[in-house]
């Protein structure tokens, strides 16, 4: 432990100013030469899609990651942080997204237990004392003596917040903190925050997917997008449409891969009234209605957290609508083995390590999950074969390109990408989809990578299968999609085509005005 | 967070491209030489415990090894505790392929065991086999529905499926003490309630002239048909696909909460088929007896041999072996005859301790990093 610091922490914001900081993972940039300026008394938003690289460049401020290059400038002076302690020790506290009390505990005892320096006996008349005077000069008054398990959440959030300007923060750096808020919560905690900022005695630096905070509470903005600057400016002269282009990167013109002009055919996939909930019972999706023709791609483009993941999820059978229906050439659909080969139905989902593969299980046999239980890969029906899975296996692994040492090595020990390639092998290996569903096909893939997909979606799209396609990337769904709907509030809200799309508009609707 | 899939490249390209041959053989490897270390580390505080006590360790395991495997007729007497702890140990190994912790194989033992002495006493004027035949399958379903209670309420209510079969044992056992000492009471049993007995000769046959019981090839075959069900079978794959990631099983569309209950069947038939086995072969009759602690010593067996059939017949053999010797240290060592189960606590710590340390050695990879 580094207890005895020399450095004095300070009883005001100090300017913070990153240059050019850069941070990779192997040979992955999360971060390229980013730049960006914080100065005391402001409130800056940092935006951009899931991946934008947003969660690594603040875990390079608070010390969890080292930058490999560039200069975390603090005070005028650039300084090392290589631990959230020395990050502390500039005054800089983050709030997670997700919330760090311990249940069981009351709100005082998770204020005095998050101090470094809590003694190892601790004086609760004191300490409560001291509690109290804090509270005075809050913005925000919580019971001390609740149980945190007895807390809403947004009192919750308050709590996390209060805790960080219990140990005297200056530099707040907020991950999503009105993710779990109702929209009244969320005004009223990042108001509060806002007057302590007006005040001068805070700056914060506030991470989010809402349009409507950045206009709200923030000053200034930086866009992120693929780990690279994509944007940055006075929120004031800054539209949302300018930003949701900013984030979906639509400014550049989008290069269209060859479609083959074929009528429109009949309907393949149709959801009716689809409704949903999210883990939390909260309504992600509310009566969605989309029917995908054979032949087409239908893009589906919003910010991320509007319902896209529990649709897909919904059509995958990964979880229960709660309403309405999902039918696949005028059959109602359950995603039952049965269906899910009888209408060819194929998927390639997001997190594909997470959502479609046993890592645990070899690259064969993961390859296999479409097919293990039919002919020819069975003996007597019942019978798996080795040798014909790893056949099967073989002969993708070669044609997708996927690098792995053998058959048998278990997906889980493979690269992001190389599990991608494998679970594209298994779903569009056999070429036999009629349906295929997609969301972020090419999350976190380089570039020849995500040329490769795009031509085998658009050959199966050009061979008459559906396909939807749900991706936070705008360059994708414009070179790809026959037509583009956008998303928001788990409603579908807009309709066009590549053609007529028009990126302002796009974005105003994904900003949900 | 999403660049963590991401970090591992740098990890796992360099070894690839230094272009070494693979191992494959070393990560099976792994598989021996960590349980047996393991073994190796419980035997030596085993033996910290015996020097404690004053004994000399190396007489005790001597005296153990004897006891165990020393003569043909010790030897017999191990397998005819390793038939019952075979079985037992599949109705924790089968749910623990679908990544549930299941210790109700005492329970199911018990209702097996009861089942089986209703349905034997109904036709026991029935020939041999048939007796036999009904037994076995009554004993199978009574244990099997008695897990499948457990996977039930997992898959359908989100009860924890350990603390639920925990006390499904105690239940299991209360029913059966209230049984015997109720509606199926005969009369003659004074000292120790018990049902009516089954027929002498309609008993589970020794094999041979040995005395060892038909039970051993109940134990065996049930090993073996697991092996076959988990490693090559599609009932096996599917079980595995729950087990390794449930929310990609659902993506390939398989009926996961059906196949979750199928298999905690199958692991409560395992343990029913025990406890007719007990009941059989050893006790003809019900009674507490049954509940000797068989089901527990099966949760050990189970996670010594890592859930896989074939190990389980193996491990059995050796707890079987183990449990043969109480006796023995409480006789020659004067030693409690609970020391024998601190010896088999001990190796079930260190098991699990061991299973902590799966894939933190190199040498085990594939390929050297």
């Amino acid at each position: 432990m580094n207890v005895a610091t020399p450095i004095a922490r300070p009883d005001h914001p100090l300017p913070l100013e990153l240059v050019n900081v850069t941070k990779r993972f192997g040979s992955f940039v999360a971060n390229d030469a980013i730049s960006l300026k914080i100065p005391p008394g402001t409130c800056h938003a940092l935006i951009g899609e899931n991946g934008a690289g947003k969660s690594t460049l603040v875990k390079c401020i608070m010390g969890f990651h080292v930058a490999e290059e560039g200069d975390i400038i603090i005070g005028g002076r650039s300084r090392d942080i290589r631990s959230p302690y020395d990050a502390y020790q500039f005054g800089i506290g983050m709030v997670y997204q997700h919330f760090t009390l311990v249940p069981a505990m009351t709100v005082a005892e998770n204020l005095v237990l998050s101090r470094p320096d809590t003694p190892a006996f601790i004086d609760w008349k004191f300490e409560l004392a001291r509690l109290q005077e804090f509270m005075r000069t809050a913005p925000f008054a919580v019971d001390l003596n609740t149980p945190a398990s007895q807390l809403a959440a947004g009192q919750k959030q308050k709590v996390e917040i209060l805790k960080q300007l219990y140990l005297q923060s200056r530099i707040l750096i907020l991950d999503e903190p009105t993710s779990v808020l109702t929209p009244a919560e969320a005004d009223e905690v990042l108001g509060l925050i806002k007057q302590k900022v007006t005040a001068g005695e805070l700056s914060v630096l506030l991470i989010t997917h809402k349009f409507r905070e950045v206009f709200g509470f923030c000053d200034e903005v930086t866009v992120l997008r693929r780990g690279k600057l994509a944007g940055a400016g006075k929120v004031k002269d800054l539209s949302a449409d300018d930003m949701a282009a900013m984030m979906m990167g639509g400014q550049r013109e989008a290069k269209l891969v060859a479609k083959s002009v074929r009528p429109r055919g009949p309907a393949a996939l149709e959801l009716k009234n689809l409704c949903a909930n999210k883990d939390s019972g909260v309504p992600a999706i509310a009566g969605v209605n989309l029917t995908v023709h054979e032949g087409e791609v239908v893009g589906i483009a919003g910010v991320s957290g509007n319902g896209q993941r529990e649709l897909v999820e919904v059509i995958a059978g990964q979880r229960p609508a709660t309403s309405g229906a999902v039918s696949v050439h005028g059959e109602p659909y359950g995603a039952s083995r049965r269906e899910a080969f009888e209408h060819k139905v194929f998927l390639l989902p997001e997190e594909p390590l997470r959502n479609g593969c046993v890592p645990a299980m070899s690259v064969a046999e993961n390859i296999a999950f479409r097919c293990f239980d039919r002919h020819p890969l069975t003996k007597l029906r019942t019978l798996v074969s080795r040798a014909a899975i790893r056949n099967l296996a073989q002969g993708l692994i070669t044609r997708f390109a996927v690098k792995t040492r053998s058959t048998e090595t278990p997906i889980g020990d493979l690269s992001g990408g190389n599990v991608q390639r494998a679970v594209l092998a298994r779903e569009l290996g056999p070429g036999t989809a009629r349906v295929l569903v997609t969301a972020n096909p090419c999350f976190g893939l380089d570039f020849a990578a995500v040329e490769t997909i795009h031509g085998l979606l658009t050959e199966a799209r050009n061979r008459g299968v559906a396909v939807l396609l749900v991706s936070e990337d705008l360059d994708e769904l414009l070179a790809l999609a026959d037509r583009l709907i956008v998303i928001s509030h788990g409603e579908l809200v807009y309709e066009t085509t590549p053609a007529e799309a028009d990126i302002k508009t796009i974005g105003h609707q994904m900003a949900g005005h | 967070m999403s660049s963590t899939p991401e970090a591992k490249v740098a990890v796992a390209t360099p070894a690839a491209a230094a272009g070494r041959p693979p191992l494959p053989w070393r990560p099976a490897l792994e598989g021996v030489v960590i349980p047996v270390g393991a073994v190796l580390v419980a035997l030596a505080l085993f033996g910290l415990f015996c020097f404690v006590q004053g004994r000399n360790a190396f007489a005790v395991f001597a005296a153990i090894n004897k006891a165990a495997f020393g003569s043909w007729y010790a030897f017999q007497n191990t397998l005819v505790r390793a038939a019952p702890l075979m079985l037992t140990a599949l109705a924790t190994a089968l749910p623990a392929r679908l990544g549930l912790v299941v210790i109700g194989n005492e329970g199911a033992l018990v209702m097996g065991g009861l089942a089986a002495t209703v349905a034997g006493l109904a036709v026991q004027t029935a020939p041999l086999l048939v007796v036999l035949g009904v037994m076995l399958a009554a004993g199978m379903i009574g244990g099997g529905l008695w897990l499948a209670i457990v996977g039930a309420l997992y898959y359908q209510r989100g009860v924890n499926e350990t603390i639920a079969s925990l006390l499904l044992n105690y239940i299991a056992i209360a029913l059966l003490n209230h049984l015997v000492n109720g509606p199926l009471r005969d009369p003659s049993s004074l000292n120790k309630p018990s049902s009516f007995p089954i027929p002498d000769e309609k008993m589970l046959p020794v094999i041979g002239s040995s005395n060892v019981h038909y039970g051993l090839f109940f134990g065996i075959a049930a090993c073996l048909l697991a092996w076959v069900l988990m490693e090559h079978t599609t009932f096996g794959f599917k079980v595995r696909m729950i087990g390794g990631n449930i929310r990609a099983a659902r993506l390939a569309g398989l009926p996961v909460a059906l196949l979750g209950i199928i298999t905690c069947f199958l692991a409560g038939a395992a343990a029913g088929a025990a406890g007719m086995v007990e009941v059989a072969a050893v006790h003809g009759r019900a009674n507490e007896s049954l509940a000797a602690g068989y089901g527990y010593a099966g949760i050990l067996v189970a996670f010594v041999a890592r859930h896989r059939g074939l190990p389980i017949i193996l491990v059995a053999t050796l707890l079987g072996g183990i449990l043969a010797s109480g006796g023995i240290l409480q006789r020659e060592f004067k030693l409690p005859d609970a020391t024998i189960l601190v010896f088999q606590g001990l190796v079930f710590l260190v098991i699990l301790f061991s299973d902590s340390l799966y894939g933190k050695f190199g040498f085990f990879k594939e390929e050297r990093r």
